[in-house]
């Protein structure tokens, strides 16, 4: 962290930005003393104020509480799917490209996923099995597991090729440990950053399914049926919708920003340059 | 050749004086004062970051973003260069001065037809100039500079040219508007012996047609010894020596130049010292490397990377593999590491057919055969210190991670490198020293056979000779035989007992280095030897590259 405040001020503040989101949804229920689904129909759309902070939606529910209490559904979603597509496109990748007859099955079966489009997987699964954590992670992070495995296996093809890593076979080290030590950690940098899109990704995309129906319903708060909710009042009472969008916009511009510095400051080319 | 002869040569073209160049306070080129003559050819010389390089970006005003000219003067035909504007400089280049640069791969469009590239330099410039006027003068560019048939080329991509022909495209391009000033960098170091021969030819001949004036810039004193006349020589930013070719050539006055000279490879055969064994450790059999490519409608082509190549190598002898780029002299080290399987033949290897192996047989049986490889900065990993490059193979044989540690300390001084280096990076060590870590990862293996490809060529010369010993050094001592792939037939006579000569995948001859230096029976050799850069009146090596008639 202290090498990237030196090399990229607007990095920095990106991952500020996002510790500080993730504080917050983390410390919802101690700043937050409203319940985020209790209605209060008197109070129905009231602009923000000293009773309620970002103001009251159609059905007089605290926007405040709903949108704290909203991003830690969205920030759970994102860090889920990442985990899950980073750890399986990645392994799926490193197969393809070190095996040359696992190659042709596994990329083929990755085209076909990919020929689906994203969206309507996700709302075909979700709406198959219920919305549920589960689900809806395993819905958005199934399209995006090809995209993974694609970048994993070109970084593959092209690192293998090196000579240091033909130097390594010709030492005899086994196959499985000439990956693990030579290619993988060249995948690192481009995984951080399609790390940081798929998360990105995936707070929109759980966000499109809340605000096309087939997400949480409204007990749970996601910034996804938040904002939907939000659609039909949105030009009577904008707040509904401009304190959940520009949480929405911050988190993703965060996360961006935050996984291209980190790049940046992991690759040793960079970071020895000034040793040259 | 001579310093004045007739009007035009009197003509001063570049005139730097005091240049110095600066990057956040750290001095990189200083105190560089030169002068080249229309007509003229100035060689400059230098090792990498001698900053040679960084004064021809000065000239063209086409230094890196945080460089910047701090002192001095660079004047074309009488006007301040450092004094112009951008939009100034964007005007006089390619206008005024022109550039021919080393990768004739990577300097073309690949997407853009030749004659449109070419022409583009006079649309750009000259922007009233009719589309058939500019056909016409790049019609007579390319005939200028040799380009076979002309009317077909002009309408050819660049990846349908060789790298000789490409390079005679950029020339054509710098000529296009008869410019006051060439720099040429390192134009023909990605070049093959014979098209760097034509190239430096044409070099010459053109200036005796056109009356520009040529910064050329190269490491090679060789080639400065075919084409210049002045030379400059450079180290770490400074200018330490200049003047007219032949004098600087044939009586260096500094330190620095006649080391340089010295670390040039005399090219002579060194005597035989390998006694002849009774067994051979490698013999490789009718080895044949195909590789089969299909286009989308099925069609196949087959290219014969090696074709038929048969050759034995007993312990502690040194063969040379020499060629030019496609020669197949590459693939056939590989086949032998067996880093590619052969597509038929045998590789004999103290008696086991290395070509038949696969799996875990095939992992032992590679590491008796090691392998050095040509970029330094490509062949280790950066992200991993150096000692565990040097005890990762160890390790794998069975060996404690303290004990191979022991054993790459030992390597490395046996390399002639520091002990600390143990706990660095790669980046934090320059070209050489790469190279020698690179040898100590090979050795780690105890192998019996070492196979070098293009090892040295990466390397400054001094360097280079320095590397060239320390493979000798460590041959006597350790007595492992080595196979050394290079295009340089300089290093090869040098280095090794025997010398095979490669083309297009086949193997044309195989003898005695001394024998294929002074007595080659090949046409095809004699013709590589007679193209060697710095051949006449060469005083370093009186007798031995001089070919039969």
């Amino acid at each position: 962290m202290k090498t990237l405040l030196r090399q990229n001020r607007l990095a920095f503040l990106g991952g500020c930005v996002l510790l500080l989101l993730v504080a917050a949804s983390l410390a919802a229920p101690w700043i937050v003393h409203a319940d985020p689904s209790f209605m209060q129909p008197r109070m129905r759309l009231k602009p923000p104020g000293a009773d309620f902070l970002f103001g009251t939606d159609a059905l007089g529910r605290d926007v405040y509480a709903r949108v704290a209490y909203g991003s830690r559904m969205s920030l759970a979603i994102g860090a889920l799917v990442v985990l899950v597509t980073i750890c399986l496109g990645t392994l799926t990748g490193l197969a393809a490209g070190a095996s040359r007859m696992l190659d042709g099955i596994l990329m083929r079966i990755m085209d076909g996923v990919m020929a689906i489009p994203g969206i309507l997987l996700a709302v075909a699964l979700v709406s198959l099995v219920g919305a549920s954590l589960a689900s809806v992670v395993v819905a958005i992070s199934v399209p995006e597991i090809p995209r993974v495995a694609r970048l994993v296996r070109s970084v593959v093809l092209s690192v293998r090729e090196e000579p240091y890593v033909e130097a390594a076979v010709g030492l005899g080290v086994p196959r499985y440990k000439v990956v693990w030590r030579h290619i993988l950690p060249n995948c690192i940098a481009p995984l951080i950053v399609q790390a940081s899109y798929v998360f990105a990704a995936a707070i929109l995309l759980e966000a499109v399914l809340g605000f096309l129906g087939v997400g949480f319903s409204p007990e749970v708060p996601t910034f996804g049926n938040i904002l939907a909710e939000a659609r039909p009042v949105f030009q009577r009472a904008p707040w509904t919708t401009v304190a959940p969008g520009l949480l929405l916009a911050a988190t993703v511009l965060a996360v961006n920003v935050f996984g291209d510095g980190l790049r940046d400051s992991l690759d040793p080319k960079f970071a020895g340059r000034s040793h040259d | 050749m001579t310093e004045t002869t007739g009007a035009a040569s009197a003509q001063r073209v570049l005139e730097i004086s005091g240049l110095e160049i600066r990057s956040a306070g750290r001095v990189l080129v200083q105190g560089v004062d030169l002068r080249i003559d229309a007509g003229e050819i100035l060689c400059l010389v230098g090792e990498s970051g001698s900053g040679k390089s960084l004064t021809a970006s000065a000239v063209m005003g086409l230094l890196p973003g945080s460089l910047s000219v701090s002192a001095g003067s660079i004047r074309l035909a009488g006007q301040d260069l450092a004094a112009a504007g951008e939009a100034q400089m964007r005007r006089l280049r390619g206008d005024r001065v022109a550039m021919v640069f080393q990768e004739p791969m990577t300097s073309l469009n690949p997407l853009m037809r030749v004659g449109r590239q070419i022409g583009e330099v006079l649309q750009v410039h000259r922007p009233g100039l009719a589309a058939a006027r500019v056909r016409a003068r790049v019609l007579e560019l390319m005939r200028d500079v040799h380009l076979p048939t002309p009317e077909t080329l002009v309408d050819a991509f660049p990846h349908q040219l060789s790298g000789g022909q490409r390079q005679r495209v950029m020339i054509a391009m710098a000529l296009a508007l008869e410019p006051l000033l060439i720099i040429a960098d390192e134009p023909t170091t990605a070049l093959d012996v014979t098209t760097q021969a034509q190239v430096l030819k044409l070099f010459r001949e053109l200036l005796s047609r056109h009356s520009s004036a040529v910064l050329f810039i190269t490491h090679d004193f060789d080639v400065v010894q075919d084409i210049a006349d002045h030379v400059a020589v450079m180290q770490s930013g400074r200018l330490v020596e200049q003047g007219p070719a032949a004098q600087v050539l044939s009586q260096p006055r500094h330190e620095y130049t006649r080391r340089l000279l010295a670390a040039v490879p005399s090219g002579r055969p060194k005597p035989q010292t390998h006694q002849p064994a009774a067994q051979a450790l490698l013999s490789v059999r009718r080895l044949n490397l195909v590789y089969e490519s299909r286009n989308l409608l099925g069609a196949s082509r087959s290219t014969h990377a090696v074709a038929d190549v048969s050759f034995d190598l007993e312990r502690g002898e040194t063969l040379g593999i020499v060629g030019e780029s496609g020669s197949g002299k590459s693939t056939l080290g590989r086949c032998i590491t067996r880093a590619h399987a052969p597509t038929s033949g045998e590789i004999l290897f103290d008696g086991t057919d290395m070509a038949l192996l696969s799996g875990a047989s095939l992992r032992q049986a590679r590491r008796r055969v090691q392998m050095v490889f040509q970029d330094p900065y490509r062949s280790l990993n950066p992200r991993r210190r150096i000692v565990s490059a040097l005890t990762e193979g160890p390790m794998e044989c069975g060996l404690s991670a303290a004990e191979a540690r022991a054993k790459a300390a030992e390597l490395l001084a046996l390399v002639g490198l520091p002990q600390d280096s143990l706990d660095r990076y790669p980046h934090q060590f320059s070209g050489g020293q790469r190279q020698r870590i690179c040898i100590a990862r090979a050795l780690a293996m105890e192998p019996d056979l070492v196979v070098a490809d293009e090892a040295v060529s990466a390397l400054d010369v001094s360097v280079q000779a320095q590397v060239l010993e320390l493979f000798a050094r460590l041959q006597r001592r350790l007595g492992f035989a080595m196979i050394f792939i290079t295009h340089d037939l300089r290093v090869a006579a040098q280095i090794c007992d025997r010398i095979g000569v490669m083309q297009r995948g086949r193997l044309l001859e195989l003898g005695p280095a001394r024998q294929i230096v002074e007595a080659p029976s090949h046409a095809y050799t004699r013709h590589l030897f007679a193209s060697l850069p710095g051949r006449a009146d060469d005083a370093r090596t009186p007798s031995a590259l001089e070919t039969t008639p």
